[in-house]
């Protein structure tokens, strides 16, 4: 085997990626913005270019390493996606990283490398790799203000849980790669396709693959770590964790569950259902007691953890792309919303509660009003963004005939807006203690104003944003 | 233009939303002209769309069509027919009347504003919307505009009721959306090619199975709107606690929303769920039981708000009676009794409004007598009370008369039931007149109100105006009517 000029056509996006991380490492703090973003455009443009070439080859996929990787529309969409949410969280990290900036966006892009491995992998070793290369950044951004006795007590469940996870994944993996005689997806599914879907064997790799992927979306029951992290992070990161590594985690659980694992749908749908509504129901009814707003978030992205959840047990074509559009949708109700916490200031220290938004309508209407299109939109009403990814959902579960699932989905969203309106009230209807103040940089402004654009123009006019996610199902 | 004129009506609202939003917070003047001129603007291009209504035509006219999400086969259309008509333009007319009754706002006046042209917005969308996901999405956009108004102008408890009043109506709508789709599949599977629009919708021959799951899907939507019994908890809180605009928009425009719906979408999509005998039973049942229990809880109440809350709940219930009674005569009556209730309760809302601005006291036993300080008032009061009671020459009269009509074809039991209903009507309306009204002075604080000044007059009169119009000439509202419905009748009893 020798590396041909398509592997590294292929590979570029990771390659680009590695190597802005090594420079960032030298960087000094005013040159890493420019340097980074500059990264991420390369970055996308060479995706772009992969795009173009698939459609001009008029090909389905783009195959390198002699299958190991590939990269097709489904894992370009999931690549935008990835690059979507690391330009938002690096430009509002700043004011949070007071030292050890270069590092921290060093350790953004090299997360973000292992999401692409994931999202292109067609080799269980390819996206084994990309996992703990995700993980293993996560773990170190999840603890990086390490002064913090919280982001040390959240990195540490963290780690300690997430090692458990990944030897969960590997143990399945392996058990998948003795009944395949092959690590290739591909070889997996043709052998998989003539095999009794209730072999024990099976059902094992299924369980204990399942479980490794499902602990990285915080799904019950393998959610506990998620409260404590997201508490414990620095809040951007929260926010890349909640949204990055969830895209990521959906994209492979969508390339193996309906790919090589299709054939024992029948074993793991009703397992999986059951999952998304347990997942549905702890997060948010745990998230009505939060005063906490970063746990509060946290238990609400493991509440959308279920809907994704629902989307792959409906698992038809609508399903799929209702995943896409929900993960598309839902990076930038939940980076702006995660924002808006950043930026209040309580004596120099974040302010966290939920009593921290009072009188923020009266202080900085704007602030409120994107807030509200957050909290709308992460709730699920029109005319916002939220809406769409649920309706999907929705709709692929009535399709598919899941009517229970459907309307206990639907009765949730009025339970989250329930909790998100908590922090409406405080927003409008309380009275500004004058102890918190907001502080925002221009590029915190800019993703403000990206995502709040964003999440009202995808709910308006969402044809062309359904069009992109569209193409992810056309494999 | 003139092809574009439902749109023009639905949108002026929001373009002079955002314009209002340029206006500088301290000119509230400025703002309370503003708004008013953009609400009679909308008022005077329904009326255009009136005066080149056709009552003879069938089906939907000045329709309007552009794709807006084709991958999912959602399109922007819009057109009327007699029962959209009638609703549009009890909007417009209401909206300006809600601005003018708000003169005396003076916290946040600009949010109030921008809010009530939103609420006015949302409101048209869902009478022009000829496609089933506009028609959700407007349905939805209400809630969030009302859910501030109550909240943020509201009275002692307005934190819990505008949540309540949110969260439960928001739960049927979610519902609703599930039945929806449910028609929206079935349309897929039918004909191929996904649709949302009404017309299309129409096509569908379904089993009576899938027909009944739709309708209670929908029924969830819209009996919580309306509020039908035992779903109308959420109506007291959120009518005694809004502002006296929000009162009178939640009451006359936004419960009209519910019985809207059962007429557009439960009707003519599920026609055979809507006929079915059990279905139809235990709707005029609940109808009933809405009026009776309305009305006596009326009877009980000590404050004056809570009453006009509750008498919603019964005369709604008189909505719904005429609308499964699913004849011609009670469907028209049905229609005519929103209009008028839109027009009785407004008023008796905006009464109750300016009497506590006066006085600061809401329970009726603090006022007595108040005929003999505020005689201008009590007289547009009586006339209030007497529209709403269903007095002869009134308006309130036509609408119910022609229900216990279409009642009393389908049974006499409905008939005898809602006349009891009326006669319960009359009698907490006239007792709540003689408390407050009537007699001598019980509290020396009524004995120097001012009477209505000019502005309160101007807001009273033109719905004054109205109430009386009806109420001898009723008969260019069921022409704009009698076309639709017959054919809504036809189609709901052609097996």
């Amino acid at each position: 085997m020798s590396y041909t000029a398509q592997d590294n056509f292929a590979l570029t996006p990771e390659i680009l990626l590695v190597l802005f991380g090594c420079a960032l490492l030298f960087a000094s703090r005013r040159w890493v913005l420019p340097l980074l973003f500059t990264g991420l455009l390369c970055t996308g443009a060479v995706l772009w270019r992969q795009y173009a070439w698939l459609d001009q080859n008029r090909v389905a996929d783009l195959t390198a390493f002699s299958g190991a990787f590939t990269v097709d529309r489904f894992a370009l969409f999931f690549d935008a996606l990835f690059l979507a949410t690391t330009a938002l969280v690096a430009a509002v990290s700043k004011p949070v990283l007071r030292r050890d900036f270069p590092e921290y966006t060093a350790m953004l892009l090299f997360a973000q490398c292992g999401m692409f491995l994931i999202g292109g992998g067609a080799d269980l070793v390819t996206i084994f790799l990309g996992l703990e290369l995700m993980s293993l950044s996560f773990y170190i951004l999840v603890g990086f203000t390490r002064e913090d006795r919280r982001s040390n007590e959240g990195a540490l469940k963290f780690l300690i849980l997430g090692a458990f996870s990944s030897g969960l994944v590997a143990y399945g993996f392996s058990l998948l790669y003795a009944i395949a005689g092959s690590t290739r997806l591909s070889a997996i599914a043709s052998s998989l396709a003539t095999r009794d879907p209730h072999d024990s064997l099976l059902i094992l790799a299924l369980a204990t693959t399942g479980a490794g992927i499902l602990f990285k979306i915080a799904a019950v029951p393998f959610h506990m770590w998620a409260p404590d992290a997201y508490e414990g992070a620095p809040i951007p990161v929260a926010a890349y964790l909640s949204v990055a590594s969830t895209a990521a985690a959906m994209a492979l659980l969508i390339r193996l569950f309906t790919g090589p694992l299709a054939p024992a749908r029948a074993v793991w749908e009703p397992l999986l259902g059951i999952v998304a509504l347990a997942t549905l129901t702890l997060g948010n009814l745990a998230a009505i007691a939060q005063s906490n707003m970063k746990r509060l978030l946290g238990y609400s992205s493991i509440s959308h953890a279920g809907y994704l959840l629902l989307g792959l047990v409906a698992g038809n074509r609508t399903g799929i792309k209702g995943i896409s559009v929900y993960l598309l949708t839902y990076i930038f109700m939940t980076v702006g919303a995660f924002t808006i916490v950043l930026t209040l200031k309580r004596e120099g220290a974040s302010a966290e509660n939920v009593s921290d938004l009072d009188g923020l309508a009266k202080s900085h209407p704007w602030n409120a009003f994107l807030m509200l299109v957050f909290l709308l939109s992460l709730a699920g009403l029109p005319p916002t963004a939220g809406f769409l990814g649920k309706y999907f959902v929705l709709q692929a579960l009535v399709e598919t005939g899941h009517y229970a699932l459907a309307a206990a989905g639907t009765l949730y969203v009025i339970v989250a807006l329930y909790y998100y309106f908590r922090m409406v009230r405080a927003m409008f209807m309380m009275q500004p203690s004058g102890a918190v103040v907001v502080e925002s940089t221009w590029s915190v402004r800019v993703a403000l104003a990206v995502s709040g654009a964003l999440t009202l123009a995808i709910g308006l006019y969402p044809e062309p944003f359904l069009r992109f996610a569209e193409s992810s199902v056309a494999r | 233009m003139t092809e574009h004129l439902l749109s023009i009506t639905l949108f002026l609202p929001l373009a002079g939303m955002l314009l209002l939003l340029l206006i500088p917070n301290s000119q509230t003047r400025a703002i309370r002209l503003w708004s008013l001129a953009v609400s009679l603007a909308a008022l005077a291009v329904s009326l255009v769309s009136l005066a080149r209504f056709s009552n003879s035509a069938s089906g939907f006219q000045m329709v309007e069509r552009a794709p807006w999400i084709p991958t999912l086969g959602v399109q922007y259309a819009l057109g009327i027919d007699g029962i959209s008509l009638l609703l549009m333009l009890l909007t417009t007319v209401i909206c300006p009347i809600a601005f003018l009754a708000s003169w005396n706002v003076t916290q946040k006046v600009k949010a109030f504003h921008a809010l009530f042209l939103l609420i006015e917005t949302a409101t048209l969308g869902v009478f022009l919307s000829l496609d089933g996901f506009l028609f959700y999405l407007f349905f939805d956009l209400v809630l969030i505009p009302m859910y501030f108004v109550i909240a943020l102008w509201g009275g002692p408890k307005r934190l819990y009721a505008a949540l309540k009043f949110f969260l439960y109506t928001l739960c049927g709508s979610v519902l609703m959306l599930l039945g929806l789709i449910g028609l929206y599949f079935a349309h897929i599977r039918q004909f191929g090619y996904p649709s949302f629009e009404i017309a299309e919708l129409m096509k569908l021959t379904l089993p009576l199975a899938t027909q009944q799951w739709i309708f209670w899907a929908l029924f969830a939507g819209f009996a919580i709107k309306i509020p039908m019994f035992p779903f109308h908890t959420w109506l007291p809180d959120a009518h005694v606690e809004a502002p006296t605009a929000g009162s009178v928009v939640l009451a006359g425009l936004l419960l009209k929303l519910g019985t809207y719906g059962f007429l557009r979408f439960s009707l003519p999509l599920v026609p055979h769920a809507s006929s079915d005998l059990t279905i139809v039973r235990i709707l005029l049942t609940l109808s009933i039981i809405g009026i009776l229990y309305g009305a006596l809880v009326s009877l009980m109440q000590r404050e004056w708000k809570r009453l006009i809350a509750y008498s919603s709940v019964s005369h709604m219930g008189f909505c719904t009676l005429g609308i499964f009674a699913l004849n011609p005569i009670g469907i028209a009556g049905s229609l005519l009794q929103q209009v008028n209730h839109g027009i009785s309760t407004a008023l008796l809302f905006l009464l109750a409004g300016m009497m506590y601005e006066r006085r600061g006291a809401r329970e009726i036993s603090a006022y007595g007598g108040v005929a003999s300080s505020m005689p201008r008032f009590a007289f547009i009061f009586g006339v209030a009370v007497f529209s709403s009671a269903g007095l002869p020459l009134l308006n309130g009269f036509v609408g119910e008369f022609a229900i216990l009509q279409g009642a009393f074809q389908v049974g006499r039991t409905w008939a005898a039931f809602g006349v009891v209903g009326l006669v319960l009507a009359a009698a907490y309306l006239l007792w709540l007149y003689q408390r407050t009204m009537l007699g001598p002075i019980t509290h020396n604080e009524n004995r120097n109100l001012p009477d209505l000044n000019a502005r309160e007059t101007l807001v009273l009169l033109p719905l004054v105006a109205l109430a009386f119009a009806i109420g001898l000439y009723p008969k260019p509202l069921f022409d704009i009517v009698q076309k639709p419905v017959a054919e809504l009748v036809e189609r709901v009893h052609s097996k």
